[in-house]
């Protein structure tokens, strides 16, 4: 771990990641899957944290980490629940369908 | 041996990640969404953050993957029906744009300094990045406000979600008032087909 | 005298207090016509009232001008001011404005007694007075031209006073329009004028023009010295207002009004503006030689020109408004010749006759139940006896017969023509005089003697008009008679200076330094020659006008008689009757290509371009707002698609920075 990967092979990846998930998160119509490549942004954003923490030495970044992945566990189980309660309503998660603010 | 690792272990993200993306069923999409949380948590062994990277395979894929499995299966979710009918455009624009993202990102990485060290070459682990014990001591003194506050966002977050998903009680059945207003297809998948 | 402001104010409160009982017949109760009529004449009888006892009062401070200051309208150099002059000038028009009009309003009484509009007529007509007294009294060419315009939107008004009627409203568009022609004149004349010694107030320009007129002779504009430039701008306005060549076709056209308005507006009182308003710049005149010798050329052109016209007419009107043209042509000879005293003495005597004649066709219209032709009267004396003395003395005042006013204000003009040596301008005055007795009396003799010639119905509806309007005829044709000797000239009147009214206006002529007035001098001889001379050929024109009309030899009623001179010269009666065909030239010259160009505007300019242009960019943005109401699908993917394309828009921004 003496660092021959340079840093920035890992913020490369870590873009790839956040862009897949984003073409993920606005291209599919089932409401779960747009959650799950929502937390695959996430899990990017991590990787780039942890990232510049190793870069500079710093604790920092990795502290931030433990927090987005609280917050991300707070977020899935509000937004599941949500789901449900959706589906109850209107027997659906297809986003499509979710049109209620069509003008 | 550390580049070999990465190599195979980021390829095995961005494949993984690809098929999460991709993927019709639901199910196997949380599947393949595991295999890149575990692939992600190898790359932070290597960038020295083990403790981030158990706290990875542990909540994440097992606890919020989870939740995820179990709503699906609740939930019934099908596959998503092909061929996929609605918005080409969206979906090139989105394609488009995250991959104009990607490059603008690379791009700017590589032209200025903001991924080097100004050349010099990374400084070793030290014993401070590696261990759990730097950072539970930030936690507990210089972080302690956001630490709490999470706590809090975690409690605010159960209480949230059970409210939401809350069966209507009886009453609340019988009070129409208080439904959503009833959308096009509402009831259309209780008919018999 | 403190109170000379309120003699314009009052006419105008006349008329908005008409104006406002005229607001009950929107709840549907009419206004007792008593209560019009107090009002009516009792707005201007009071200013009449008023003006004589300042008029009386003036009399202790003549030669001095009175000026009252009632509100200044600038503060610093530039001198705006609401203010009214009293001085000599402008005190013969008071007492002339307020008489004659005082009187034709109480004439109008009888006359418009029985019309619909009777309390809007009065409205109009003091509105009128108002303007008129504005104009004559104001102390600054801007008051005056406030009364200037006034008068012309009142003239407009009671042109159009039948306005349910065709011809009547295009008359006073009309009259309008032309007049606006020459007012855009006059306003470039006061902004030269501003512009140059920053003030309008006449005694401010007069001294300083008199004193120091270097300046006003450098060149100017258009070839012309600046007093040169002025002066015609102010000529080209008074052509506009007193209908001189080219622009008095508006005022036979404005006998669509009624008949007291005719007297009024387009004889005694609006048509002298100009020829006042010559007189009171008489200062400028005098430093612009060529202009006046223009303005002289124009009125005696003018003075024949309509002279020639008023012997073909058949309208008793039309002949009256010709002769008004001819007769105010006669005023600006004058006063082009620098003889201003001269042409406000026939200003003067003008209105009292003037008014008289056509208070008489009015009063014979009237018994005529509303018909005008003269080919359809005759032998009207019996029937009307005090409307034909009394016409009789206007027409005798008007040809020129002494001892009656006209003689001695027109034998002035042309002693003032043949005194400067102007024997052309002479010629022509003498000829004009000579055919406006021979029309006059024609008009004369065609309505009031021989055989009535009108259907048997008219005949039984004969009558004499009632004291109303028969006592105005006679105080005007006593007028008619006593106001030419206030003017006797010195050659006659055997060694006393009678000649009051020149001796009065003569404060009010400048004299400019180093440009002494020309006195026009003539032997005691030639000039009782010239005068024998001018009524000679007044008498010649009675008398063949007699011969003609009255006692054919050849047995031929009058129309007949004009009948067979038209056959005779077919040609010349065809272009006299068809007025020379002067509307018919502006109408192709001017109105149509005018016409034609406002349809171009208002279809394209306005129709296309405008309103293409206001409802395009209505049907932009509604278009814009369609695109744009596009993105708007309800659809959540949607909205984080462009999220996300703002962020990275956001993005490059910053990175690219």
């Amino acid at each position: 771990m003496s660092g021959t990967v340079p840093i920035s092979w890992y913020l490369v990846l870590a873009a790839l990641l956040f862009a897949i998930g984003a073409a993920g998160a606005l291209t599919r119509r089932n409401g779960i899957s747009i959650f799950l490549s929502i937390e695959l942004m996430l899990n990017a954003a991590n990787l780039t944290l942890v990232a510049y923490s190793r870069l500079w030495g710093e604790r920092t970044g990795q502290l931030v980490v433990f927090f987005v992945l609280a917050v991300a566990a707070a977020e899935a189980a509000v937004g599941l629940a949500l789901f449900i309660a959706i589906y109850r309503q209107r027997r659906t998660i297809d986003v499509n369908r979710l049109n209620l603010m069509r003008w | 041996m550390e580049t070999a690792i990465f190599l195979l272990f980021a390829a095995l993200a961005v494949v993984s990640a690809v098929v999460v993306v991709a993927h019709r069923n639901p199910v196997h999409a949380t599947m393949s969404l595991v295999l890149t949380l575990f692939s992600v948590a190898v790359l932070f062994v290597l960038l020295g953050a083990p403790f981030l990277a158990a706290l990875q395979i542990l909540i994440y894929a097992g606890a919020i993957l989870v939740l995820f499995l179990f709503v699906i299966m609740l939930l019934n979710v099908q596959r998503e029906e092909t061929p996929y009918h609605g918005q080409p455009v969206q979906r090139w624009a989105a394609i488009l744009g995250a991959a104009v993202f990607c490059g603008m990102l690379a791009m700017l990485l590589f032209r200025s300094s903001l991924a080097s060290n100004g050349g010099a070459p990374l400084g070793p682990l030290t014993e401070s990045l590696v261990s759990f014990k730097g950072l539970a001591a930030d936690l507990f003194s210089v972080d302690l406000l956001p630490f709490e506050i999470v706590g809090l966002l975690l409690l605010v977050a159960v209480i949230g979600a059970s409210a939401v998903a809350k069966r209507p009680t009886a009453e609340e059945r019988l009070a129409p008032g208080r439904r959503l207003p009833e959308g096009p297809l509402d009831g259309a998948e209780d008919q018999p087909r | 005298m403190h109170l000379l402001w309120l003699i314009p104010l009052l006419p105008i409160l006349g008329t908005a207090m008409l104006g406002a009982i005229g607001a009950l017949g929107a709840i549907g109760r009419r206004p007792p016509k008593a209560l019009v009529t107090l009002i009516g004449l009792g707005a201007p009888g009071l200013s009449l009232a008023l003006a004589l006892a300042c008029l009386a009062r003036y009399a202790a401070i003549y030669p001095r001008p009175y000026e009252q200051t009632l509100y200044a309208w600038t503060a610093g150099p530039l001198h705006l001011d609401v203010a009214f002059l009293l001085d000599p000038l402008s005190a013969v028009m008071l007492f002339v404005v307020t008489f004659v009009g005082f009187l034709i309003h109480v004439y109008s009484v009888g006359y418009m007694g029985h019309e619909e509009g009777y309390r809007r007529y009065f409205a109009y007509l003091n509105l009128f007075m108002g303007a008129m007294l504005l104009l004559i009294l104001g102390a600054n060419y801007l008051v005056t031209f406030v009364g200037w315009e006034g008068v012309g939107l009142c003239s407009y008004l009671l042109i159009g006073f039948y306005y349910d009627q065709d011809f009547p409203p295009y008359a006073g568009k009309k009259a309008f329009i032309v007049n606006r022609v020459g007012d855009f004149a006059f306003l470039v004349g006061m902004f030269a004028l501003v512009a140059r010694y920053g003030t309008l107030r006449y005694l401010d320009v007069f001294p300083r023009l008199a004193a120091d007129p270097g300046p006003a002779l450098a060149p100017y504009a258009l070839g012309l010295t600046f007093a040169g430039f002025v002066a015609l701008c102010f000529f080209v306005g008074a052509m506009g207002k007193s209908a001189q060549i080219p622009l008095y076709v508006w005022l036979p056209d404005a006998m669509a009004g009624p008949t007291p308005v005719s007297a009024l507006i387009h004889a005694a009182t609006m048509v002298t503006a100009g020829v006042y308003m010559v007189a009171r710049s008489n200062a400028i005149y005098q430093l612009a030689p060529g202009v006046s010798g223009f303005v002289a050329a124009i009125g005696a052109l003018t003075a024949i020109f309509a002279a020639t016209i008023g012997l073909a007419q058949n309208d008793i009107k039309k002949v009256l408004a010709y002769s008004t043209v001819s007769q105010l042509g006669y005023m600006f000879l004058a006063a082009g010749l620098g003889a201003y005293t001269a042409s406000i003495f026939h200003l003067m005597t003008h209105a009292f006759f003037k008014a008289l004649l056509f208070l008489g066709s009015g009063s014979v219209i009237h018994a005529m139940g509303g018909e005008q032709d003269m080919r359809r009267m005759g032998g009207l004396k019996r029937a009307l006896p005090v409307t034909y003395w009394t016409f009789v003395v206007g027409a005798l005042a008007i040809a020129g017969i002494p001892p009656l006013a006209g003689f001695f204000s027109k034998d002035a003009i042309l002693a003032a023509a043949a005194g400067g040596g102007q024997w052309l301008l002479y010629l022509v005055g003498l000829v004009t005089a000579g055919l406006t007795a021979f029309y006059m009396f024609r008009a004369v003799f065609l309505t009031f003697h021989g055989e009535f010639r009108g259907s048997d119905d008219e005949r039984h509806h004969l009558h004499e008009s009632p004291p109303v309007m028969t006592l105005p005829l006679v105080v005007l044709a006593a007028g008619a008679v006593a106001a030419g000797w206030l003017g006797i000239p010195a050659v006659l009147s055997f060694g006393a200076r009678l000649d009051r009214f020149d001796r009065f206006l003569e404060p009010t002529l400048w004299t400019i330094a180093g440009h002494p007035r020309a006195v026009h001098e003539m032997g005691a001889g030639t000039e009782l020659g010239l005068i024998a001379l001018s009524v000679a050929v007044a008498v010649a024109g009675i008398l063949l006008a007699r011969r003609l009309y009255d006692r054919p030899s050849d047995g031929l009623t009058g129309p007949q008689e004009d009948a067979a001179i038209a056959a005779r010269f077919p040609g010349l009666y065809r272009t006299l009757a068809n007025k020379y065909y002067v509307d018919e030239l502006y109408d192709r010259a001017i109105v149509r290509p005018l016409a034609r160009l406002s349809g171009f505007l208002w279809k394209w300019i306005d129709g296309f371009v405008v309103d293409g242009s206001v409802n395009g960019s209505a049907s932009l943005a509604d278009l814009l707002g369609g695109f744009g109401s596009l993105t708007t699908t309800g659809n959540v993917r949607n909205y984080a698609l462009y999220f996300f394309l703002g962020v990275l828009g956001l993005f490059w921004w910053i990175a690219l920075s």
